[in-house]
């Protein structure tokens, strides 16, 4: 009996309210996702679409596992995870700016050349155990009721969503390169004219949308699942160039689109673990609707369309 | 233009990305003597992964370790596909004689190369056609899922236990239902909840399921998933113990909440195909493993399992083999609360593993 009441008093303590564990598990479904998108925002902006960009968060996620494993620092798996993802689009970039390939075929060819790459160096890493990405609680603000575990309560990355998309904003709108990006994304004969080197900027937003890229699928094997399983990315890249769209090119409302992904994959896992009676067939096809969604309602919209460069993409008359 | 000179990319990268997949083909290397037997074998995944395919792995080495001179041919990730009848042609061509196409999808390709070579050996995993050359195997878990089920209701404080399961399929729900019969055998009043993540291999989904469920207020966690270490280890972070399942290693993912985990051994019958294969006396049959004949056991336990609930899983082990204690003993409501079993009546057997569609009360999930 008296182990009966001291059951009861301990479910007490350990329920969570459906909205504080739905918005802590958007922000950590959120956060790779948000960082590949970041990625993305500066690669679309500078003209090309990036249909490898699974390929790329597989590679970060890859390799930043794999220095983190044999290093035994995650950090240093950041590091190799970003460098990855920036070389991965720098081989993108050989294809499209300097030969002119297709995009959308060479980012899918090099996705699934990624498919074979990670598995073949990532083979010896398969279920290995890591320590990862720690998990930090901000002293006092973190025991703040309902607010205090879920912007409180996480890994470096995590707390790390609004200021990298406030630094890529800034980047974008307030400097020189960034001015210059959008210039080429616009037009590469205008940016040419105006003594820019579209060629050379390209390939600079690719390598940094590809460190963006890279750290979000280290994001995946560091801090979220923290083991390196293939393929483990499982489609956040295509998501992750969805919210580019939904985003409008803006990097600060990319952070809304990824957290409505996010959200959305909290909520049907939450909804399911307090037996909710709601099919997680449907709830798995709602951030791909709310993205229909945003694209039917904002679509014609002028001031939030594409950067006109990547019309060419889709015409083929790159 | 440059329009065209993107045309070469495709087969050139097509090309890297075959050699990339080829080169984790491989093949032990070659040995003087004509070895005994050659043993090919094709696994889904990779056979590190601390889940399905690691253990049919660690049967196949500890076959060689038991019969000397027998050589051991394994691809990985393998598609469920017409590949899978190429990769199974090479084997053969190279000598093989005994041939594990170690997954469920591989059964039809299997079927069509057994055809092509009566003197060639197959042994499938689950599989439900047999042929003249083509066996089967497989091992029914029910019974250590009931034991498991009692470790857990022993040791959670919430009453509530959790599952992380891919899909909704018979075996899974069935494996589930006695789970919970263990449970509520030792604490009657365990709830269990499921989670359905819809894949085999997301880890992230799987790792934020177990989030999901400790907040919840689930304090035990088990899962079927090809690999059980994003569970284990998520489970871990939040300080709620685990119940591995596929391979006994998933221990090595796990720390102090760790209870235990059901784990395939599959040596010695492995070891028996092959040397029934040597010795000729190799027959086509479908051999189910259970509690008492093996293939299947459990991980070593963790520090919070006590003596008296060890001493009562063996209690209950032994009253399981010896029959007097069924698993599926009526009267048992379903959550809809429909009599599937009648009182003074058991239920066992394949069409447990096959057809259910029903969990018992207690169970809650999206399940259908």
């Amino acid at each position: 009996m008296s182990q009966f009441l001291f059951a009861q008093v301990q479910r007490a303590v350990s329920n969570t309210p459906l909205i504080q564990g739905l918005a802590a598990g958007a922000i950590r479904s959120a956060t790779s996702v948000l960082y590949a998108s970041l990625g993305e925002v500066i690669v679309e902006r500078a003209g090309m679409v990036n249909l490898g960009l699974e390929g790329c968060m597989l590679t970060g996620a890859c390799f930043g596992f794999v220095v983190a494993y044999r290093t035994g620092n995650p950090f240093l798996g950041l590091v190799a995870a970003a460098v990855a993802g920036g070389l991965f689009n720098l081989l993108l970039g050989y294809l499209v700016v300097t030969r002119r390939a297709n995009q959308l075929a060479s980012g899918l060819t090099l996705l699934f050349l990624s498919f074979g790459l990670t598995a073949l160096v990532g083979w010896d890493y398969v279920g290995k155990k890591i320590d990862g990405l720690s998990l930090i609680s901000v002293p006092v603000l973190s025991d703040l009721p309902w607010i205090g575990p879920v912007f409180f309560e996480g890994d470096v990355m995590s707390f790390a969503i609004l200021p990298s998309a406030l630094l890529v904003w800034w980047v974008l709108y307030r400097t020189r390169w960034g001015l210059a990006v959008r210039t080429v994304g616009e037009s590469r004969v205008a940016a040419y004219a105006a003594g820019l080197n579209p060629e050379r900027i390209q390939y600079e937003a690719l390598v940094v949308g590809g460190l963006l890229g890279g750290l979000g699928g280290a994001h995946l094997s560091l801090a979220y699942a923290r083991v390196w399983v293939e393929e483990m990315t499982a489609g956040r890249g295509f998501i992750a160039v969805a919210i580019v769209i939904f985003a409008s090119w803006h990097p600060v409302r990319a952070i809304i689109g990824a957290l409505l992904f996010g959200g959305a994959v909290a909520f049907q896992l939450q909804l399911q673990a307090r037996n909710t009676a709601a099919s997680p067939f449907l709830l798995d096809m709602l951030p791909y609707l709310l993205t229909l969604l945003v694209l039917l309602l904002w679509g014609r919209r002028r001031q939030y369309q594409a950067p006109e460069g990547l019309w060419e993409v889709f015409r083929g008359t790159h | 233009m440059n329009r065209f000179h993107h045309v070469p990319a495709l087969p050139i990268a097509s090309a890297l990305v075959a050699a990339l997949l080829l080169t984790t083909t491989y093949a032990a290397p070659a040995q003087q003597q004509q070895p005994r037997l050659k043993v090919g074998a094709l696994h889904v995944g990779s056979i590190n992964d601390n889940g399905y395919n690691q253990a049919m792995h660690d049967g196949l080495v500890e076959m060689q370790a038991n019969i000397p001179g027998i050589e051991v041919i394994e691809a990985e990730n393998v598609p469920e596909s017409a590949d899978a009848e190429r990769v199974m042609e090479n084997m053969i061509q190279q000598g093989a004689k005994l041939v594990f196409p170690q997954s469920f999808g591989y059964l039809d390709p299997a079927l069509n190369v057994a055809k092509r070579h009566p003197d060639v050996t197959f042994e499938h995993p689950a599989g439900y056609k047999l042929a003249g050359n083509l066996g089967t195997f497989w091992s029914d878990t029910t019974d250590w899922e009931y034991l498991a089920g009692i470790i857990a209701g022993k040791n959670t404080q919430t009453n509530k236990l959790g599952w992380v399961i891919g899909f909704p399929i018979p075996n899974i729900l069935t494996a589930i239902n006695a789970f919970h019969l263990g449970a509520r055998s030792v604490n009657p009043g365990v709830t269990t909840q499921v989670i359905v993540v819809n894949t085999w291999v997301d880890a992230a989904k799987e790792a934020e399921a177990v989030n999901a469920l400790a907040d919840s207020g689930v304090d035990v966690v088990t899962m079927i998933v090809d690999s059980p270490a994003p569970v284990v280890q998520t489970a871990e972070r939040r300080g709620i113990m685990s119940i591995g399942f596929h391979c006994l290693c998933a221990q090595s993912a796990a720390g102090e909440n760790w209870l235990t985990g059901i784990g395939f051994t599959w040596g010695p019958l492995f070891t028996k195909f092959a040397t029934d294969v040597i010795n000729q006396r190799w027959k086509s049959e479908n051999v189910v493993g259970n509690l008492a004949t093996g293939s299947a056991t459990f991980a070593p336990y963790g520090p919070r399992v006590s003596d008296d609930t060890k001493q009562l899983v063996e209690l209950r082990k032994a009253d399981l083999i010896a029959g007097t204690l069924q698993v599926f003993q009526g009267p048992i409501y379903d959550n809809a609360g429909n009599l599937r079993v009648a009182a003074g009546e058991s239920l066992s057997g394949d069409d447990l593993l096959t057809n259910a569609d029903w969990v018992v009360e207690g169970v809650s999930g999206q399940l259908n």
